[in-house]
């Protein structure tokens, strides 16, 4: 393994167009443009060569040329993610798997669907129902994310608390590792013998190999859905009306929560009739058979008038439950109405901590001097704090940051964590130093350098690099120019 | 209620320093699983207790020695319950023990497993460090998940102190209805109704007769055991916990005991030999003698996997043969967690 070997960049490309359409090993600057970030367009940078595989074979190979010559090798979905993660390496291959969109097989009767990585989100559900069957995850940005990138970052969505993230709707995946070769992890039962790589491997980033491959589980669709709309005029009381759900023993399908200025904002984008003086509103659905959905809608209404909701409505049609989730699933877009720009955090709390956490947010709001609005997963207490920012204005995109990390040091602080579903990425490495010590985050690079030893696979995202991890980086590793920026974890 | 984790600790540093070995036990109740146990033995049955218990929160954390049965009274307090129906062997069975075997009860393929409801871990690697992982949220994507990568590993990554779970509220109303049909007609079945939006809960097949479970909501419940009909059983209850802890007449036999773990769909094979069905098809348990390439094979052909799971050789592998690529990065994986190799050596595979 001599890095003196490499090829130019002109050599490499010859070398990927051998065996690629010519049209998909890029590596002008103006086509390769649009791959330069991801859904996090703050952090961008442009990558050595793009390349645009069509089959796994190809994928292999690519990823043996960049083994043999050590480049490194970021993997991209459909460019969605929020935390920079499928951000190109400016000395390496960006690997895209858009081209990966076929639904290989649905099995109806084992509730399976076997996929390409490239597939969306949505387009698995969309050719489940004939079956009656559908995807349980799903993020908002489910129109166009792609299953691989969901794998890849353990996406989670509205339905989570009662139907989990991807990782409990995974089966099987096919992956390439870095030395090139298809590996098969897990099966079409649900689970097998040995350790239980595929938990290592959802939300891994892109760290640990290329997912070519996807099995997941579908689910039966309910017989009927059904959402309650609740105002409230103080944080406080929504807050203990998520509990009240809970204690009841009732485990909505989705419990969604967005405060005042979401509200406003998502009520002049979409027009679903929130009510615009409340300071609170909570979305709460129930699933299941129609008696089921019948019992749970009386008794939850009830609850919350009994613990002080100032509104409540339930849908009455499909056309009405729509429109009701069309605010809350456009709140992002909707914020972006009113402020030039703005910054999706996403930590999670203990449900409990929710007012103490909001109140202090609305501190650091002050001091910071920059708005907030928040949407969340409520049921499961997984903060959307929207920073509202004008990057024009000289220092106010450094200062939306830092006002970013406070609040995921708090999130840390009540018991909680940095990232609840958008990742690490480049995006919160540093906070990753809050929520694990120097030993747990050396144990974190073992693990990589096991799938990993030359640590090209999307190289200074994920996990801070530190002192005592360097005994796992082999000497002959290539240096990086990102290696010697502080952003990219060099804490030590 | 007590906390050994400094003793823990350092027998460990000191069995890593001597390079020596130890076996890793929770109530001792598994001795008959995996390959046979080398080692010094290591407690953990004195680490209990349950630290802190949230019903709103559905969060649970305890010591990894606290016995699964103390965990499930506590939860009843509250009308709640681990969702995986773990088995309790007579209440030896521990937290800790739970999650290293990856056991879960009749609910797993609607409810999820141990693995599915884990939140955060405490593990002492080889290093004789203790470390944290994951938490006490729902969510949470930073670092690797090394909380759900314990489930099945079989103690061989280290010793896990703690443990944090997602808790579930009880079902409000339990019915279960029995049917006559051979295996063939039940596999066919039992993955039919998975696929219609019902409260079932349980599918198992034994002795022609087919037992399905609803459990949620009294109407959903009433409504669909009206329409999928059959003989109601007098003790649900009963019923299921009988055949999660292994103590129905099949179970019972001297004989090895085969686990399949396959596509719950996948055709019924070697019809004339003694089966049992759990998991809506997904799990199979096999009685008999048999070579594991031959079963191996077949189960392959269903898509999953095979496990001698009691009886037969066990100085012999006795999980499904992993592949070479798999095996490397288990090799490594292993390395990375207890590098003078102290946790369980051989439990898992003889190469590892
Ligand atoms: C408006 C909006 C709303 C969102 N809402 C949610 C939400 O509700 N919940 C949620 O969880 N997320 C949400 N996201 C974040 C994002 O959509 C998810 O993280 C998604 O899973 C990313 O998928 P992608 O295909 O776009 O991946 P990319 O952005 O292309 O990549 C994401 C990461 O995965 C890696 N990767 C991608 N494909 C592969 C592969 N085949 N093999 C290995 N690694 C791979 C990349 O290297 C990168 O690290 C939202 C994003 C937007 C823009
Ligand atoms: C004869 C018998 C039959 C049984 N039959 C069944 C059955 O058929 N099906 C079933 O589901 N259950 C069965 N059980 C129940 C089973 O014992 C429990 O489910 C449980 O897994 C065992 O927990 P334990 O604490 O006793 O584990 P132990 O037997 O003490 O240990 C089991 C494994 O887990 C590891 N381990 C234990 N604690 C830890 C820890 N804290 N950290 C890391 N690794 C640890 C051990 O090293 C070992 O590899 C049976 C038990 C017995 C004795």
């Amino acid at each position: 393994m001599n890095q003196s070997l490499r090829p130019d960049k002109a050599a490499l490309v010859e070398l990927f167009r051998d065996f690629i359409e010519p049209q998909y090993v890029i590596n002008d600057e103006e086509t390769q443009k649009p791959f330069e970030c991801d859904g996090l367009s703050v952090y961008c940078d442009m990558p050595l060569i793009t390349v645009l595989p069509k089959t796994v074979e190809q994928v292999c190979e690519v990823m043996r040329i960049c083994y043999r010559y050590q480049i490194p090798v970021v993997a991209r979905g459909a460019g969605t993610g929020l935390c920079a993660g499928a951000m190109p390496n400016p000395d390496g291959v960006l690997l895209v798997l858009s081209r990966f969109k076929h639904i290989l097989d649905i099995d109806p009767l084992a509730r399976s669907a076997r996929l390409q990585p490239g597939v969306r989100n949505l387009a698995i559900s969309e050719a489940a129902s004939p079956y009656g069957l559908y995807y349980g995850p799903d993020p908002s940005s489910q129109i166009a994310c792609s299953i691989g990138g969901n794998v890849a970052e353990n996406s989670g969505g509205v339905h989570c608390l009662k139907y989990g993230l991807t990782t409990h709707n995974l089966l099987k995946i096919e992956m390439v590792t870095v030395e090139g070769e298809l590996i098969t992890i897990g099966s079409e039962g649900l689970d097998s013998n040995g350790f239980d790589l595929m938990a290592l491997i959802t939300g891994s980033e892109g760290l640990l190999g290329v997912i070519t491959e996807v099995t997941v589980k579908l689910l039966p669709s309910p017989e009927k859905a059904q959402v309650i709309m609740a105002g409230f005029d103080n944080v406080q009381t929504a807050g203990d009306a998520v509990g009240g759900v809970i204690a009841k023993g009732i485990i909505p399908a989705g419990l969604e929560m967005m405060d005042s200025p979401a509200i406003i904002a998502a009520e002049a984008f979409a027009h679903a009739g929130y009510p615009t003086d409340a300071q609170a509103l909570l979305l709460c659905e129930l699933d299941g058979s129609e008696a089921e959905v019948q019992e749970q809608i009386a008794e939850v209404e009830q609850l919350f008038i009994e613990l002080g909701a100032t509104t409540t409505r339930v849908s009455q049609s499909e056309a009405e439950r729509a429109l009701l989730w069309k605010g809350r699933k456009s709140a992002f877009p909707a914020v972006g109405r009113i402020s030039p720009d703005y910054y999706c955090m996403d930590g999670t709390i203990p449900r409990s901590q929710l007012a103490h956490v909001l109140t202090e947010m609305q501190k650091l709001s002050e001091q910071y001097g920059l708005r907030v609005a928040n949407v969340f997963h409520a049921g499961d207490g997984n903060l959307h704090p929207l920073i509202l920012f004008d990057a024009n204005v000289p220092g106010e995109l450094e200062r939306t940051e830092e006002f970013g990390s406070r609040i995921l040091e708090l999130c840390v602080k009540v018991g909680g964590c940095i990232t609840g579903e958008h990742g690490v990425g480049v995006e919160k490495i540093r906070q990753m130093t809050i929520q694990f010590n120097d030993q747990e985050l050396t144990q974190f690079h073992a693990i990589k350098h096991a799938f990993d030893p030359i640590g090209t696979l999307n190289p200074g995202k994920g996990i801070p690099v530190l002192k005592r991890c360097q005994e796992y980086r082999t000497l002959d590793r290539p240096q990086h120019k990102h290696d010697s920026q502080p952003q990219q974890g060099d804490l030590a | 209620m007590t906390d050994i984790s400094q003793e823990l600790i350092a027998r460990v540093r000191q069995a890593s320093h001597d390079g020596t070995s130890l076996q890793i036990m929770g109530g001792g109740s598994k001795q008959f699983m995996g390959r046979e146990p080398i080692g010094d033995p290591i407690s953990l049955s004195e680490h209990k207790g349950i630290i802190s218990y949230e019903p709103i929160e559905l969060v649970l954390t305890a010591r990894a020695g606290t016995p699964i049965s103390e965990i499930n009274s506590a939860l009843a307090e509250h009308n709640q319950c681990l969702a995986f129906e773990p088995p309790t062997f007579n209440g030896q069975a521990t937290l800790g023990g739970t999650l290293a075997c990856h056991l879960s009860g009749p609910a797993r393929p609607w409810s999820g497993s141990i693995r599915d409801h884990v939140l955060g871990i405490r593990l002492i690697n080889g290093h004789a460090e203790e470390l944290r992982f994951g938490g006490q949220v729902m969510k949470n994507v930073a670092g690797y998940d090394v909380s759900r990568m314990q489930a099945g590993a079989m103690g061989t990554l280290g010793i896990i102190t703690e443990v944090s779970l997602k808790v579930m509220p009880k079902p409000a109303a339990t019915v279960t209805i029995k049917q006559e049909m051979d295996a063939a007609k039940a596999i066919e079945t039992m993955n039919r109704l998975s696929g219609q939006s019902k409260p079932l809960t349980g599918a198992c097949w034994f002795d022609n007769h087919l037992y399905l479970r609803l459990a949620g909501a009294r109407s959903a419940v009433d409504s669909t055991v009206n329409q999928w009909q059959g003989a109601a059983l007098e003790d649900t209850d009963a019923f299921w916990s009988t055949l999660r802890e292994q103590q129905l007449d099949y179970f019972l036999d001297a004989s090895s005991l085969w686990r399949f773990s396959v596509k719950s769909s996948a055709a019924h094979v070697l019809p004339d030999e003694d089966w049992l069905f759990d998991w809506g098809g997904a799990q199979r348990w096999l009685r008999g003698d048999f070579t594991a390439d031959k079963l191996e094979a077949l189960a392959e052909t269903a898509g999953g996997q095979v496990s001698l799971y009691r009886g037969g050789d066990r100085s012999q592998e006795v999980f499904h043969t992993q592949s070479e690529a798999l095996q490397k990065l288990h090799q490594r994986l292993k390395h990375a967690f207890d590098p003078n190799g102290v946790f369980n050596p051989n439990r898992l595979y003889s190469w590892m």
